[in-house]
Parts: structure tokens; C-alpha cells; sequence
């Protein structure tokens, strides 16, 4: 990311810019065990250390890189394999992304790439969470996208230099700490009928998804049915209205 | 750096912006129809919904509903946090103490 002069691609960085960032810090104890994770499992696969941190940096999704490390490790290094595997494993973004798309519609073309490159699942709660309680900033989301990759690019480096000291930190319990964030921040959310349907319907497709589907395919088609049952409750109220 | 892995990270790259860039990029002439928004509204709480759901109950793979379960107690420790509290950082703070003592202590 360039900076010049206060300016991030030629927006200026706000408060909102900080205060993205400083909402965020806190929140990097999520990922910081599963970026040194990572790096340690990286080396253990066979990778070195420069192609593990080009790949935190590059690509920046936890799960795919934690499969496609396992695959490379496993002695499977088809190229069209581990990238398919990467694309599936990521379709769930194409939601998230949608569901941001009324709010970067107008943005210059340069900072919804910008924006959409920082966006994992924690930088996208924590952008939704400021949406349902101020509304949306542009800057804000980019101070979380901010904090995040880089707490991802760090605790990968920590992991590459801690591999062979220390064992896996996610035994620890720590992997913990992102569902009890993701939960703190539903629960504002479920304030009428509708957003708990949503949150039932969702709850119930997910737990039998991942029980009997392969992969991460439980999120996506969990999202799916919910969020329809709840456009479709929203029709309705609004007929009746 | 062998270019094998090189290739693969830049493919990984590729498609991981494309999940994210793409609704964006579709979108970007045609404007948001209303019925996709009313549509989109309601994905943030589904997509929490589905991350959360299996952490909690099937933290190994299996579905597991019991005392023994340490996901699913810390989970209803940051729920009661969450409605005491409405702070994130507290939740986090409190499901993880619950977490760690319940794994290194065996309360």
C-alpha cells in the first residue's frame, strides 16, 4: 500500500482511517495464532521462508493457504488443483462482496480493488458491524483492512522464525477468539423477526452442511438459503405494509 | 524461490481477488438492482451465522453438544457477555479466559 504525504491512493487518510485501525488492533489476536500457525506449518510442508511470507502477502486468506500448504506438504503441487481448490474455498467472498456492493458502488474503481483485496471474513464483520451501528466509511474499512493484513504478513514471519521452537498455538485454544468476535458482533444484529429467521435459517443449514458437505460449501449455501428466506419475509412485510 | 510455487501463490492470488473484486466489478456499469440489495441486506447476519454455528458445536468435525464441548461454553460465556457488555473486545477477552482455563485447568 503507498503512502504519500497523509494520502493513501490519493484519498486522505481521516480519522476514520485510524480510527479503523485502532478498532482493529484488538481484534488481531483472532488471526495473529493462525498467521504464525501458518508460517510454522509453511516450513513443515517444505516451503521456504520467502515463499511463505509471498504467499500471506499475495493472497491473504487464511483457510485456502492453510489447504493449499497441507496439499503441497502431502506431495500434491498441481498447479490447477490447489488454485481450483483455493477458488471454492474463497466463494463465499463473492457474497460478502456482493453484500458490500451498494456501499463502494461510487467509489473510485483503484479503491474498490484496494478495498476488496483487504477483504477476509474479519475485516468484512468488522466493516458490517460499523455499517449496522454509524453507517458505512470507506476509510474505516480500509484502517481494518490496514490492520489486519499486516497482523497477517507479521504473525506469518513470527511463525516462519518460531518454526522448529514452539508447537501449534491453535492447541492453545486461542482459535477461539474470532468466533466469540463474529458472535459479539451478531448479536447486536438480531433485533427483529426477520434477522433472527435469518439467524435460525442459517444456524440450522450450517450445522447439517457441515456435518455432511465437503470443504467450506456449508458457509455459502447457509448464507444463501438464509439471506433468501429473509428478502423474502422483507417482500412480504413490505406488501403488507 | 522455485517457480512452481511462485506460479501457484500468483494462481491462489488470482482467484482470491477475483472472489472478492468481482460482485464490485460486476455491478460497477449496471448500478445495484433493488431486489439484489433487499437480497444482500440480510448476508452479513447469515455469513456470522454460518462461522460461528460449526466452530461451536462441531469444533472436531463431529457434532458435539455437551459439557465436554470447551467451544460451545466459552460460546455461551461471550453470548451472556455480549448481552451484559455490548463490547466486542470484552467478549473476545472473556470467551478466551473461559477457553484457556477450561483447556489447561480442566475445570
Amino acid at each position: 500500500m503507498e503512502r504519500k504525504k497523509g494520502k493513501v491512493q490519493g484519498i486522505p487518510i481521516t480519522s476514520e482511517f485510524w480510527i479503523g485501525i485502532w478498532d482493529s488492533v484488538p481484534l488481531t489476536i483472532g488471526v495473529i495464532p493462525f498467521g504464525i500457525t501458518c508460517g510454522i506449518m509453511a516450513l513443515g510442508a517444505g516451503l521456504t521462508a520467502g515463499e511463505t511470507l509471498l504467499m500471506s502477502t499475495c493472497v491473504f486468506a487464511g483457510a485456502s493457504q492453510f489447504i493449499a500448504i497441507t496439499m503441497l506438504g502431502a506431495g500434491i503441487s498441481g498447479w490447477g488443483l490447489i488454485v481450483f481448490t483455493t477458488l471454492l474455498v474463497n466463494m463465499r467472498h463473492l457474497l460478502m462482496g456482493a453484500s458490500l456492493v451498494p456501499y463502494i458502488i461510487r467509489l473510485p474503481i483503484s479503491l474498490q480493488a484496494l478495498l476488496s483485496f483487504g477483504m477476509v471474513d474479519e475485516t468484512y464483520a468488522i466493516t458490517v458491524d460499523r455499517i449496522h451501528k454509524k453507517g458505512y466509511s470507506a476509510n474505516y474499512q480500509l484502517g481494518a483492512n490496514t490492520a489486519f493484513y499486516s497482523a497477517w504478513i507479521l504473525s506469518t514471519a513470527v511463525g516462519v522464525l518460531l518454526s522448529g521452537y514452539i508447537s501449534d498455538p491453535l492447541a492453545w485454544g486461542l482459535d477461539f477468539a474470532m468466533p466469540a468476535i463474529f458472535l459479539a458482533m451478531l448479536i447486536p444484529r438480531l433485533i427483529n423477526y426477520a434477522a433472527v429467521t435469518v439467524c435460525g435459517v442459517a444456524a440450522l443449514v450450517a450445522v447439517v452442511g457441515a456435518l455432511y458437505l465437503p470443504g467450506k460449501w456449508y458457509i455459502i449455501i447457509a448464507c444463501f438459503a438464509a439471506t433468501i428466506v429473509g428478502g423474502l419475509m422483507e417482500g412480504e412485510g413490505q406488501h403488507a405494509n | 524461490m522455485r517457480t512452481e510455487i511462485f506460479l501457484i501463490i500468483m494462481g491462489m492470488a488470482a482467484v482470491t481477488f477475483f472472489t472478492r473484486f468481482a460482485p464490485a466489478a460486476l455491478f460497477r456499469k449496471t448500478g445495484v438492482p433493488f431486489w439484489f440489495e433487499r437480497w444482500m441486506k440480510h448476508v452479513p447476519t447469515g455469513i456470522l451465522t454460518a462461522l460461528i454455528m460449526p466452530a461451536l458445536l462441531l469444533p472436531k468435525g463431529y457434532l458435539d453438544v455437551s459439557i465436554d464441548n470447551h467451544y460451545l461454553l466459552a460460546g455461551i460465556v461471550a453470548v451472556i457477555a455480549t448481552y451484559l457488555f455490548r463490547n466486542v473486545i470484552v467478549s473476545m477477552g472473556l470467551g478466551l479466559a473461559v477457553m484457556v482455563s477450561l483447556r489447561f485447568f480442566g475445570v
